[in-house]
């Protein structure tokens, strides 16, 4: 008997990710939701520029690779392509959508677009090796804040779930992460929700996960999962920011 | 023939692409050429088509990436500083060999300008206007049927060619109000079995993508793509020649440029001076060969423009500088006078080639 098994929705590539990264995770929660979902054959998911720019190797659906920061425009052009059929996700970045792309992200979320946006916020541009994203916390040493983000210098993190629930179009927006068994599971019913609303036609749904990137932290992959729960949870509370449908706006 | 309806050549653009089966226009205010906008935003939503005002022109040309890569006609159109904007778009569009329609009713320059017109993006819509060896199949309108025709004709060879054609035209071609015939023959689109709509679990997922890390791939894949560009060199170039039978000085002009250029010529046949015209129709791929003919015929070029002399090198690299080529312009939103060019056409005849 089967007991684990790889979703269908993954290739069968092998992934180029660093050890302890848990893109790996967030693709497999992914995956496993478009399974559940049954939307494999309808589904179109737009990659970024970043780590993740190979996204589009790893999974079995239609993918569309992006330029930097444009994904959600990208997404509002094939899902207005075919409305009723196609079902297109974004996985992002936060250099990518936050940094970049935010022009693409607020507009999306504006207008309600109905598509759904996986966003990796790992507080550092991993690809490129480790500067600084618009995520980084205050005092947190990269390739481009040596001494530390000071802020006087060059501003605060930009806490984008808080930012996007100010805004009447978004439907749905969610801080999770995945760093702990009980996390994963958490992460996994709220990606699946986010992919739910849009096949209910409810519009823009953004799940931000907090992640893990412990060779640009520089920190064993154990440490970093705890990098998450001290340092960046504090900084960024999980939780539901904005559910239209439940009457929720934080 | 059809019924004639008098039209701004933007909304010829506009109407002509519905057409051709265009359903999604994405784009971003800007003048000289809003009206394409306006006439979309009131006749998309009662076709089942999109019209969709973005929130910039960078956002706009990925809206049409996205819609391009589910295998549908789409455009966007845009003046001058707008197209710059669009040029990440229109590189990534080339690497990812996606076909879409993009127009530009030229304004001068350069930054933010005039929005009076001009004809100096040629560099830039001829050169391809991003980063990256490719090209842009770039249509000439000199009316406002042929902005019309051109724009199923864009359509038509983008999907032939997998590529973006560009309109460019210029503001006058956009704010002018001329009779045109819409009956417009349109080839359908062709199979686009690589587009992203979905696998429906009945073949292998297509990946539309720009991507390439390993260098003698992304070669290989380049010169396939200029493969390509060699085919519609050799099939698609197109232009116009008027009064070149027995013509000893040669003018070369698009657009607006053609139809001054014409008027000049008519007087200055009148006064005995053998003149003629080469009007490239596209712009790229350049009509080398009737400029290569002339340029054993003629004594002297003139090549009218408003720009600081784009096209010109255009015209001495076909004729190989075998005959003097001289600059008539006027730039910053001017536009030559029939007079400035007849009297150009005059000092040519005078001086017999030796400029």
């Amino acid at each position: 008997m089967v007991v684990f098994d790889k979703p269908h929705a993954l290739t069968d590539v092998p992934m180029h990710y660093c050890p302890g990264c848990t893109h790996g995770i967030i693709h497999r929660l992914v995956a496993e939701v478009i399974d559940e979902l049954g939307i494999e054959g309808r589904t179109i998911g737009i990659a970024p520029v970043g780590c993740s720019v190979l996204a589009y190797n790893y999974f079995n659906c239609d993918m569309i690779e992006a330029a930097h920061g444009r994904a959600p425009a990208v997404a509002t052009g094939v899902k207005r392509a075919d409305p009723a059929n196609h079902v297109v996700f974004t996985y992002q970045g936060d250099g990518d959508l936050a940094s970049i792309g935010m022009a693409e992200t607020v507009h999306a979320a504006a207008r309600n677009e109905n598509i759904t946006i996986i966003f990796i916020n790992n507080a550092i541009y991993g690809m490129t090796g480790g500067q600084m994203a618009p995520t980084s916390l205050p005092g947190q040493v990269t390739q481009t804040s040596p001494y530390g983000r000071d802020p006087k210098l060059c501003g605060y993190p930009i806490k984008v779930c808080e930012m996007l629930s100010e805004l009447e179009g978004p439907e749905y927006l969610e801080r999770v992460t995945v760093n702990s068994v009980k996390a994963v599971k958490n992460a996994k019913r709220a990606i699946k929700k986010a992919f739910q609303n849009q096949l209910d036609g409810k519009g823009f749904s953004l799940i931000e996960v907090l992640s893990a990137c412990p060779t640009n932290w520089g920190m064993t992959p154990q440490a970093a999962l705890k990098w998450i729960d001290d340092k960046m949870i504090p900084y960024y509370p999980l939780g539901v920011y904005k559910d239209r449908s439940e009457g929720i706006v934080k | 023939m059809a019924d004639k309806v008098l039209m701004k050549g933007n909304e010829a653009i506009a109407e002509a692409a519905i057409i051709a089966g265009c359903r999604h226009y994405f784009g971003y205010p800007i003048t000289p050429q809003t009206e394409v906008a306006a006439y979309m935003a009131k006749k998309m939503p009662k076709i089942g088509g999109t019209f969709l005002q973005a929130e910039s022109e960078i956002a706009a040309i990925n809206m049409v990436y996205g819609v391009a890569s589910a295998g549908c006609r789409v455009m966007t159109s845009s003046s001058s500083p707008g197209i710059s904007l669009k040029g990440e778009g229109l590189s990534y569009l080339a690497g990812s060999d996606l076909p879409a329609l993009v127009v530009n009713v030229q304004r001068g320059g350069p930054g933010l300008g005039g929005i009076q017109p001009s004809q100096s993006d040629y560099f830039q819509a001829t050169r391809g206007g991003g980063h990256g060896d490719y090209h842009m199949i770039v249509l000439a309108p000199a009316s406002v049927q042929e902005m019309a025709e051109l724009t199923v004709k864009g359509f038509e060879l983008a999907d032939k060619y997998r590529m973006t054609s560009m309109i460019l035209a210029d503001g006058t071609m956009g704010q002018m109000m001329e009779p045109v015939a819409l009956d417009l023959a349109v080839a359908p689109a062709p199979a686009k079995p690589w587009a992203t709509t979905g696998t429906g679990m009945k073949r292998a997922h297509n990946i539309v993508n720009s991507l390439s890390l390993d260098p003698e791939e992304l070669e290989r894949l380049n010169l396939a793509r200029y493969e390509r560009y060699a085919e519609v060199e050799a099939n698609e170039t197109m232009y116009e020649e008027y009064r070149m039978e027995d013509a000893e000085i040669c003018v070369a002009a698009f657009g607006i440029a053609a139809r001054v250029s014409k008027n000049a010529i008519n007087e200055a046949r009148k006064e005995g001076i053998k003149v003629g015209l080469i009007r490239p129709i596209t712009l790229w791929p350049f009509p080398k060969a009737p400029f290569k003919k002339a340029a054993g015929q003629v004594k002297q070029f003139l090549s009218v423009e408003l720009s600081m002399g784009q096209m010109i090198e255009d015209v001495r690299l076909a004729t190989e500088c075998r005959v003097p080529v001289t600059l008539v312009n006027r730039v910053g939103g001017m536009i030559p006078s029939p007079d400035q060019v007849l009297e150009a056409i005059r000092k040519a005849s005078k001086n017999g080639g030796n400029d």
